[in-house]
């Protein structure tokens, strides 16, 4: 499939969502809402679930169904207060020895007055360091699109799977299009460039694993990859644990240094 | 040395640049006039090399090259530079990449868009690392977020403070996700950093948008702007699209910021030599 068919599909309106997914793989979700600082940011919910029999943290970004829902989601664009409320939850996590599991599917991180106003960058920022040293495991799965900087804000983990279908990358490739040939159309072609297909990034080593996406196989892949994972994790020491995360991110791209 | 002694060898000279040996020229040298685009009078590029590049009738900071800024910064002949031979390439075979590479380094005269070292401050000894306006306007690559983690890195090893002079238009397209993975780096190498109880300052200047901001701009113990810099997260071009509004006058400047509790203070350039000297006096032991 060619690059931009993926984006299509990770962008298709009847595609599944976050909740979609926690639903099936999880059981006894509970939402937990809030960043106990502003407000309550409903384009990422949060809460506690099972894995089978272990207690998770479970964080996604959720994109909403229905024009309405989609609408009250603010369509998967978090606000400040939701990359706020994701790590209020990752810290309870940490208290609570429980492992955290990041379900990310964004066009990017809200570009707005309020979302400036209240730091944006600095909201994605402190996630990124704190989950840096976030004291147990983290596993973050790209379900759809992985925009730039507001998917980075969930995604500091142990290791990062994308479904097949989806996307990850540094801009839009209408972004890119439009800065490149300052033509947004472009798309198409900008798509090939910036290399985000599951694919091409397991190939660069940004991602460890791809989710096969066949409608009857999807809950059980994701199910047994996170079982594993997490049972894998958890046996580590925490030392060792966030020195692993580092050394994740550490080492992208360090064969490309001379 | 009491500390108010120490800070009245900053009192002496008149310009900061004075006993500094020569003074480097900034790019726009080559122009015979600059226009202000503050106040829009004209001046000469010689006159604002010599006053930092800041405007004389109304206090515009215009952009500096990280050159002068080391030299307006730190002690006379104590910055060594490191990691002088990294080499960005184009690793994605992006379109036009090479040939931007190229003209990058020709204007600016750097390799990639950071330059990192070590130097003094009034003998007090940091990591220093300064991103250029003349290179992509400090576009973040892999060079640059290799440069500023080993920067880190080495202020870990050395129990010493880092400062850090943020520009940059954000991620590097070009280099695709390698590039938004330099944000995760950074921020992994001031989290130890900061673990270890050791000081980073960060002085935020025009520009300062993008995954610079939403990463280890922004994850300073002290947040320090120039005045009227524009630092944000999204750029306004993108926030009027998305709103289909345009933005209030003053809108994500140091100034907006300092209201709405994102930097510790705005600093003038002249001062930033002495208000840096203090904050290292002030964590000497405990970082310094």
């Amino acid at each position: 499939m060619k690059a931009y068919e993926r984006v299509a599909a990770a962008r298709a309106n009847n595609r599944f969502t976050a909740l979609d997914l926690i639903g099936r793989v999880f059981t006894h979700f509970m939402e937990m809402r809030g960043d106990r600082r502003f407000g309550d940011d409903k384009a990422i919910v949060a809460g506690i679930a099972y894995l089978n029999m272990t207690p998770v943290t479970v964080i996604g970004i959720e994109k909403g169904h229905d024009v309405k829902e989609r609408s009250m989601r603010n369509f998967g664009s978090a606000h400040p207060e939701g990359y706020r409320k994701a790590l209020r939850q990752m810290k309870l996590a940490e208290k609570f020895k429980r492992p955290v599991v990041c379900f990310v599917d964004t066009s990017g991180a809200y570009c707005g007055i309020g979302a400036e106003e209240r730091g944006q960058g600095q909201a994605i920022a402190e996630n990124l360091v704190e989950m840096s040293g976030l004291k147990t495991p983290i596993i973050s799965i790209i379900i759809g699109e992985g925009g730039s900087g507001g998917a980075l804000a969930l995604s500091v983990a142990n290791e990062v799977w994308m479904l097949e279908n989806s996307i990850y990358s540094v801009i839009s490739p209408e972004g890119c299009a439009s800065i490149l040939w300052k033509d947004s159309s472009k798309a198409r072609e900008a798509s090939e460039c910036l290399k985000l297909t599951a694919e091409d990034l397991s190939e660069l080593g940004i991602i460890e694993k791809i989710i096969p996406e066949e409608p009857s196989e999807l809950i059980n892949n994701i199910k047994t990859e996170l079982t594993k994972a997490i049972k894998k994790y958890s046996a580590m020491p925490l030392e060792e644990l966030t020195e692993h995360r580092y050394k994740r991110f550490r080492n992208i791209g360090e064969d490309l240094i001379r | 040395m009491k500390p108010v002694d120490a800070l009245m060898i900053f009192k002496k000279p008149k310009n900061p640049l004075e006993g500094h040996g020569k003074i480097i020229p900034n790019e726009m040298s080559a122009e015979l006039t600059v226009t202000c685009p503050q106040c829009k009078k004209t001046l000469s590029p010689d006159e604002l090399v010599i006053r930092l590049q800041i405007c004389p009738y109304c206090r515009h900071h215009f952009k500096m090259n990280a050159r002068q800024r080391i030299h307006m910064i730190a002690d006379p002949e104590s910055f060594i530079e490191h990691d002088t031979a990294l080499e960005p390439r184009n690793v994605l075979g992006f379109p036009g990449y090479d040939k931007k590479l190229k003209a990058a380094q020709l204007q600016s005269k750097e390799r990639d868009s950071v330059v990192c070292g070590e130097c003094t401050i009034g003998k007090l000894p940091t990591e220093l690392f300064i991103m250029e306006p003349n290179f992509m306007m400090g576009s973040m690559g892999r060079v640059a977020g290799e440069k500023i983690t080993r920067t880190f890195e080495r202020a870990i090893e050395r129990g010493t403070p880092v400062i850090g002079f943020a520009l940059s238009g954000g991620a590097r397209m070009q280099e695709g996700m390698i590039s938004l993975m330099q944000m995760a780096k950074t921020s992994g190498a001031i989290k130890k950093h900061n673990d270890a109880g050791l000081l980073y300052v960060c002085i935020l200047t025009d520009p300062t948008t993008g995954g610079v901001t939403a990463s280890f701009a922004m994850e300073a113990d002290i947040i320090l702007a120039e005045p009227g810099a524009l630092i944000g997260f999204a750029g306004p071009r993108v926030i009027e699209q998305t709103i289909r509004k345009s933005l209030p006058p003053g809108f994500q400047r140091s100034e907006f910021q300092l209201e709405h509790g994102f930097v510790d203070n705005i600093v003038n350039r002249k001062h930033q030599r002495k208000y840096l000297y203090g904050l290292l006096q002030f964590h000497r032991g405990g970082g310094a």
